[in-house]
């Protein structure tokens, strides 16, 4: 079986973000770049099914700059057989909405035809939580969101889900669209031979226009303003004090 | 403009506080009809109906709306959704699961985490877990959205809507639910609750957890963790505060053993007041916190539980 694993470049998770003074976007220039950490935890799964034989081959996808074949070697050095970068963006700062990824992503599934595809849940830059749901409307696949237990067995898969009440089990026909939490496992590191390797696995590189989608985007942004900054109250110096505080001058116990 | 908003209906029951400060929101959108729909949802809908400002409630009560499965629940809402300018849901996990689903159906983008309505295109939503805040303006035909509620007050419950029993759409067959696994607790809902106690990686193990629900249980609150506190199973994962958990913005909410990373804050700094309790003087936390406590944990929860 063929796995997919969508992975989306995005501001490294401990860079600080800044809003761009003039309220058109974060600033991205010159921060440190890395794969979203939910997509590594697809890419490990790919390459645990693989390990189980299970999978066959692992395919990685980006849609964004030239440069997320950056985050493609990182997928390739971890694990994955082959990558395939749509170059859909000519700066860092024009995000592709998921509805775009996903019709692109469903361009590869025709043209590839894997048996399931492995996502992150949620981009940390956009905060979306939306592409795989809609990869899976517009391929009319089952869907398992939020996975954090996995268990392929024959044509379903059973998926444990984190939900806000706790945890639900389902199960999805195969093929489907996972995408993963971050309790699902720990992704690996890459090791410095699999980083030398990933140079020479294929990646291959294509545009919208090879899948025929238009990424234009149905949401403007207006603007992107920093957030009401919250004041540093004082120290308290005992039990008793907080108790006071939070009784007679903020009034909330 | 008319709004079709999903009522978060979890096995037969209405979340009211929920579906209710959701209400609230979309009214500014225009007529609001909601729909219950779940294996049971006679009575969810009859309790929606009450809510001030529901012009309409739908109900389909179906066996394969049972565990709000993906697929059939987005085969029902877009099969209704010739009628209305928008769809909306408060951003609970169920939301989050079904809304990106019709809204790619509708071949719509999804606008997820609503914290402001604008006006009828125009949405306010965090990115990059809070620390940037983006106003979008949709050229779709319908606007499909998740609504984060923590920042809107409920609407009463003094209407009665009419209900409409609705025939169930068809089942696509994908998927079925195997099982929950859920703690019942008598504590409040984390997203509801007044009051928050919660702990993280400080309090070192699953048995300590128990001086945070201690100190609730004085408190009436409900518990939270960080992400470090569940990863390490001290807490189960629904108690997850954050940028991937769940969101509060309640009166109070203590802070016990957790450093304060940008990613839990994204989920309770809207919080009215807010207490940091670390023995660490430059924990990030202490940043946002109204009053904070420098001590060791171990002497600080017991001392507050007997004091309170
Ligand atoms: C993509 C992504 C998503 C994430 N989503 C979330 C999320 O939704 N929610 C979330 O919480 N995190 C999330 N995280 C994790 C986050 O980055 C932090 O790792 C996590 O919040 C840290 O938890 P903590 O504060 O409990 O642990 P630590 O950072 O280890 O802090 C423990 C604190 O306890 C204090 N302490 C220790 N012992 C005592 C004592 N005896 N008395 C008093 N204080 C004590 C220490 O001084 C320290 O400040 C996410 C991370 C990523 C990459
Ligand atoms: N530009 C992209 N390239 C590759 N994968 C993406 C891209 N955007 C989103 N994804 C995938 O979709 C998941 C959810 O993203 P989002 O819906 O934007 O929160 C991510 O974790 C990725 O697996």
């Amino acid at each position: 079986m063929k796995v997919l694993v969508p992975v989306k470049r995005v501001i490294d998770y401990n860079v600080k973000v800044r809003v761009k003074a003039d309220s058109t976007g974060v600033d991205l220039a010159n921060v440190k770049m890395s794969m979203n950490p939910f997509d590594e935890i697809a890419v490990e799964e790919a390459i645990r099914l693989k390990e189980k034989g299970v999978a066959s081959e692992i395919v990685a996808v980006s849609i964004g700059v030239e440069k997320a074949q950056e985050t493609l070697r990182t997928a390739l050095a971890m694990g994955a057989d082959r990558a395939i970068l749509i170059v859909a963006a000519d700066t860092v700062d024009t995000d592709i909405e998921p509805l775009a990824v996903a019709k692109l992503l469903k361009g590869v599934i025709d043209a590839e035809a894997p048996g399931l595809v492995l996502m992150g849940k949620q981009a940390i830059d956009n905060d979306m939580n939306a592409t795989g749901q809609m990869l899976a409307a517009l391929t009319g696949w089952a869907q398992g969101t939020f996975a954090s237990k996995l268990a392929i067995e024959g044509d379903k898969a059973k998926v444990t889900r984190e939900v806000d009440g706790g945890l639900q089990t389902i199960e999805v026909a195969m093929p489907a669209i996972i995408t993963v939490d971050l309790r699902l496992n720990e992704p690996r590191y890459a090791s410095l031979p699999n980083i030398m390797k990933a140079k020479k696995k294929p990646l291959d590189k294509k545009t919208p226009a090879d899948y025929g989608v238009d990424v234009t985007p149905r949401l403007a942004v207006v603007k992107v303003d920093e957030p009401p900054a919250r004041k540093a109250g004082v120290r308290v110096g005992s039990v008793d004090e907080l108790i006071d505080k939070l009784k007679n001058e903020a009034g909330v116990i | 403009m008319a709004v079709l908003l999903m009522a978060e209906v979890t096995d037969g029951e209405l979340a009211l506080d929920a579906t209710a400060k959701a209400v609230n929101a979309a009214a500014a959108l225009g007529e609001v009809t909601l729909l219950a729909c779940g294996a049971r949802a006679a009575a969810a809908a009859e309790a929606a109906a009450k809510i001030d400002g529901v012009a309409k409630v739908l109900c389909a009560e179906d066996a394969i709306y049972g565990h709000r499965l993906a697929e059939p629940t987005a085969a029902l809402i877009v099969s209704l959704a010739g009628d209305y300018s928008h769809i909306a849901a408060p951003a609970t996990t169920d939301a989050k699961n079904i809304m990106p689903r019709v809204a790619a159906l509708l071949d719509v983008m999804v606008i997820s985490d609503v914290q402001e309505i604008v006006d009828a295109d125009t949405f306010v939503r965090p990115i990059y877990a809070g620390n940037a805040i983006q106003t979008v303006k949709s050229a779709d035909p319908t606007k499909v959205l998740t609504i984060r509620t923590a920042g809107y007050d409920a609407a009463g419950t003094g209407g009665s809507a009419p209900v409409e029993n609705i025939a169930a759409a068809g089942d696509p067959g994908l998927s079925s639910w195997v099982e929950d696994s859920v703690v019942a607790s008598d504590r409040p809902e984390l997203t509801s609750a007044k009051i928050v106690v919660s702990g993280g990686r400080g309090l070192a193990s699953k048995e300590n957890f128990a001086l945070i629900e201690k100190v609730a249980d004085k408190l009436g609150a409900a518990t939270g963790a960080s992400r470090a506190a569940v990863d390490s199973g001290y807490a189960p994962n629904d108690w997850q505060v954050g940028q991937t958990g769940k969101v509060v913005a309640p009166e109070l909410y203590i802070a016990v053993g957790i450093s304060g990373a940008i990613q839990h804050l994204a989920g309770m700094k809207d919080s009215k007041v807010i207490v940091a309790i670390n023995k660490d003087e430059e924990a990030p936390i202490f940043q946002v916190a109204d009053y904070g406590l420098v001590g060791d944990l171990f002497d600080v929860l017991p001392e507050l539980e007997a004091k309170l």
